[in-house]
């Protein structure tokens, strides 16, 4: 490595000549992600780029050894087995990602990281605000060193307002947004959500704002910084209960309100989930008008199917309590995959409320789908992970490898993208720098 | 120049790809909305402006089918067909929701519709995807998420009530997907010069976009277990829903377990005046003092620990149980504790937060002569800004508009 190539260039002239550029034929091959993500959030964002071919090189930290990432040796576990480069979840969500340890506290460490930002397209992060200025790091100092990198932050409220400053994981962010409020049954507490679907929501968000700063730049050369306020992503999820407030004045706290297993818009009766024989065991039913409710009365036959209450939609909808009581009598003496076989076959609207094993394992339409792949994990050996739910017909996406153990691409990353020796990387190594 | 401007999406209108087609057009593409004679159902979908139903009335078409201009074509006469070729012709990107084989009946399909746009990126929207017959299956929202994981973990304590899942998110789910798809190929498409045809499965998208249900599955296979206002767990966890003094819940997440955290929630408690109703104060104040790292992992072998944790939450239960929810959450955030309220919506519409960031919209419909107030954008990207660019279409609006860029004389 010479001295002129440890200078890195300064704005407006990034210098890509030298370096190569990603390869392989993968949709965003010709991209590369500096990738400070975590968690679900925001790893799930570069997961996706990853998979679509994007070189995604994801920075943690080795005096911390990743911990800033509270999944990256948390359970599940495979086999039982704990460690650092044992978390399930962390390596769920970072397959197909290269891994590299930078110590910030370590003036080459960020010397290190100036070269990278240099030669990649995006700069992916979702720590608390604050968190890449401290370090040197802010926008303004990456345009610096790249004039049109893209920088996408990622955090609860993001970087400007009010609650800038607060902090939230996916739960809160479900709560102040409205999407544990809207979970529920009337005259309950909110039932919320059981998993942090604004994690993995505001993940995809992230990937859509990543992607489309990467088409803005692909046309006018501009890169540009995007803050994403996760709960801002998820409050535009309300949209037509949002307008019936602004325009209506109706607010969704109300009485009677919510009942998130009925179907207002478009009402639609019966429309619940009901139980079925066995323990927890339910399945989901949807009428969207008369057709649908004469093929499900027709398969019943029982007499409450002619009460004149039920003959007409308008009927149905507003006596579907009455008509819940009915269905679930009818329901609660039989299997759900029964129930499901026959009213598929009757072509009313109809399905288990599968558990984890029956749509992963015994679920022909996900394995059909290739939904769940296996990657060849460095310490964990084969695991099945979350693939993608779509098919490419030019450019599918594969996860060429599984998630990084803890630094696992330090050499190779540092030697051939910013030329260092081996000999270098590990002096860097035993020095605390990587 | 907003990310899209120049790109046309032609949506062949369904509630299945309505708001993917919304967030490009949003973004600056050029959407064009096909409907039938008679137009797509969900123009008859509540609520209704002022709760009178009407061809243009319907929130839900207003908020799905902004950003697009709306033409009619009838895709069941030849002629209608010929139009969309020429549409098409025009395009970068389809996006549509048919059933699995209607396409290809009306000759429309993938490979016909290539020839007539070589580099066209089509967008099929399905509920198993194009190559499973489960798609020809009539499945609404509900049944989507039903099959596909998300209820299972959503729900109650008790589990005599049903599971719960979470209105519309079938339909946004997939819909994230078909946006994250058609920006993956535009950009390979800037690079390779190549569309592609791009198969999105509805309930796929849900398998995975369940967090630790399906990942516990596949590496363990263990089950979570839904629990009341908190994730479903394979071992249950601890109540985080609190009922504070106005009759509104808040979520405390993770409880204090840092020493700073615990002098925070002491100080605020002493400020408050409620310390001496706490009977766990003094062990809150041991937290606060403590020295050396918090080891949770031994929590319930260890009686010092055990006790401090539990006077974080006993705390916490006491002022919310004396505090409206909002001023809780405010409070808890100030001393330094990840804590949200349970907003409503509307009560999340009004936060000054959201209003500072600019997240109401106000947007002037010509037809109805009002100014309506929108929900803003997902993202604040701040080189290409979002915007409304217009209304949502009227059955036909644009017809002469966009035959006629077409080269079509009227």
């Amino acid at each position: 490595m010479t001295s002129e190539q440890r200078n890195f260039v300064a704005a407006d002239s990034p210098a890509e000549t030298s370096v190569p550029s990603p390869d392989g034929s993968g949709a965003l091959s010709t991209f590369r992600i500096c990738d400070f993500t975590g968690q679900l959030a925001g790893a799930g964002a570069t997961k996706w780029l990853a998979a679509l071919g994007a070189e995604v090189i994801r920075i943690e930290d080795p005096v911390r050894q990743g911990r800033w990432d509270i999944l990256r040796g948390g359970p599940p576990y495979k086999d039982g087995e704990r460690g650092l480069d044992r978390g399930g979840a962390f390596n769920n969500h970072n397959a197909g990602k290269y891994g590299i340890t930078l110590n910030l506290r370590d003036e080459r460490a960020k010397d290190i990281l100036a070269r990278l930002i240099e030669i990649s397209d995006v700069v992916s992060e979702n720590f608390a605000k604050g968190v890449l200025e401290r370090w040197g790091f802010g926008y303004d100092r990456m345009r610096e060193i790249r004039g049109d990198i893209i920088y996408v932050s990622n955090c609860g409220f993001g970087h400007v307002g009010p609650y800038s400053d607060f902090k939230t994981w996916g739960p809160i962010v479900q709560a102040v947004s409205g999407l544990t409020f809207t979970n529920g049954l009337p005259d309950r507490e909110p039932a919320g959500w059981g998993y942090s679907y604004m994690d993995h929501t505001g993940g995809y968000y992230m990937a859509i704002a990543i992607l489309l700063a990467l088409v803005h730049r692909q046309r006018t050369g501009e890169g540009q910084w995007v803050d994403l306020a996760c709960t801002e992503s998820a409050l535009a999820l309300h949209g037509p209960a949002l307008l019936d407030w602004t325009v209506n004045g109706r607010p969704s706290r109300r009485d009677g309100s919510p009942h998130s297993n009925r179907n207002a818009w478009p009402p639609m009766a019966p429309h619940g989930i009901y139980p079925c024989k066995g323990d927890d065991e339910w399945v989901a039913i949807a009428c969207r008008g008369d057709g649908d409710w004469w093929r499900l009365a027709g398969l019943i036959a029982e007499p409450w199917c002619s009460e004149p209450g039920f003959a007409v939609h308008a009927g149905r909808v507003a006596n579907q309590d009455a008509l819940d009581t009915h269905l679930e009598r009818w329901t609660s003496g039989r299997g759900k995959f029964d129930v499901q076989e026959r009213l598929r076959a009757a072509d009313v609207p109809v399905a288990a409320v599968q558990k984890p094993q029956e749509r992963i394992d015994l679920d022909p339409s996900t394995e059909g789908f290739g939904l769940w792949p296996t990657v060849q994990h460095t310490v964990m050996g084969d695991v099945r992970v979350d693939g993608q739910p779509v098919h490419f017909s030019e450019t599918d996406w594969e996860y060429p490898r599984a998630g990084p153990c803890l630094g696992e691409h330090n050499e190779e990353v540092l030697t051939s993208l910013l030329g260092f020796t081996p000999e270098e990387v590990a002096t860097l190594a035993e020095e605390g720098v990587i | 120049m907003t990310a899209l401007t120049g790109l046309r999406v032609v949506e062949l209108g369904s509630e299945r790809v309505a708001f993917a087609a919304k967030l490009l057009g949003d973004m600056g593409a050029d959407v064009i909305l096909v409907e039938p004679p008679g137009g797509d159902p969900a123009r008859a979908y509540p609520p209704f402006l002022d709760d009178q139903p009407g061809e243009n009335r319907s929130l839900w078409w207003w908020h799905y089918n902004t950003s697009k201009r709306g033409v009619v074509i009838d895709l069941d006469l030849e002629e209608g067909r010929e139009r969309f070729r020429q549409l098409i012709a025009s395009a970068d990107i389809l996006l549509e929701a048919e059933p699995r084989q209607r396409l290809a009946a009306l000759g429309l399909d993938y490979d016909d519709l290539s020839a007539v746009r070589p580099d066209l990126i089509h967008v099929a929207v399905t509920p198993y995807g194009r190559g499973d017959a489960l798609s020809d299956l009539p499945a609404t929202d509900l049944t989507i998420m039903a099959a596909s994981g998300p209820p299972w973990s959503c729900g109650y304590d008790d589990h005599s009530l049903p599971p719960i899942r979470g209105p519309m998110q079938a339909l946004h789910t997939a819909q994230h997907f078909a946006v994250m798809s058609v920006l993956t190929a535009v950009l390979h498409r800037g690079v390779a010069g190549k569309g592609q045809f791009i198969d999105v499965s509805m309930t796929a998208a849900c398998n995975v976009t369940t967090e630790a249900a399906s990942y516990s599955w596949l590496v363990a296979e263990q089950t979570v277990q839904r629990q009341t206002g908190r994730h479903a767990s394979t071992r249950p966890s601890g109540e985080t829903q609190q009922l504070c003094a106005d009759g509104r819940y808040a979520n405390t997440g993770v409880p204090p377990r840092a020493p700073k955290e615990f002098r925070a929630l002491l100080a605020w408690l002493r400020e408050l005046g409620f310390a001496e109703d706490l009977p766990e104060a003094v062990f809150l104040e041991m937290g606060a003092n403590w020295e050396g790292p918090f080891e949770l992992s031994r929590l319930g072998s260890d009686d010092e620990v055990t006790a401090i944790f539990g006077a974080g939450r006993e705390a916490l239960k006491l002022i919310a149980s004396r505090l409206p929810a909002q001023d809780f959450f405010i409070g808890c955030q100030r001393a330094g504790l990840a804590v949200g309220v349970v907003n409503s919506p509307e009560e999340a519409f009004e936060d000054e937060h959201f209003k500072a960031r600019g997240f109401q919209v106000p947007l002037h419909h010509d037809d109805f002569d009002r100014t309506i107030t929108y929900p803003g954008a997902p993202y604040a990207m701040r080189g290409s800004p979002w915007a409304i660019s217009r209304r949502a279409p009227h059955l036909g609006e644009h017809d002469a508009e966009v035959f006629g860029e077409l080269g079509e004389t009227p």
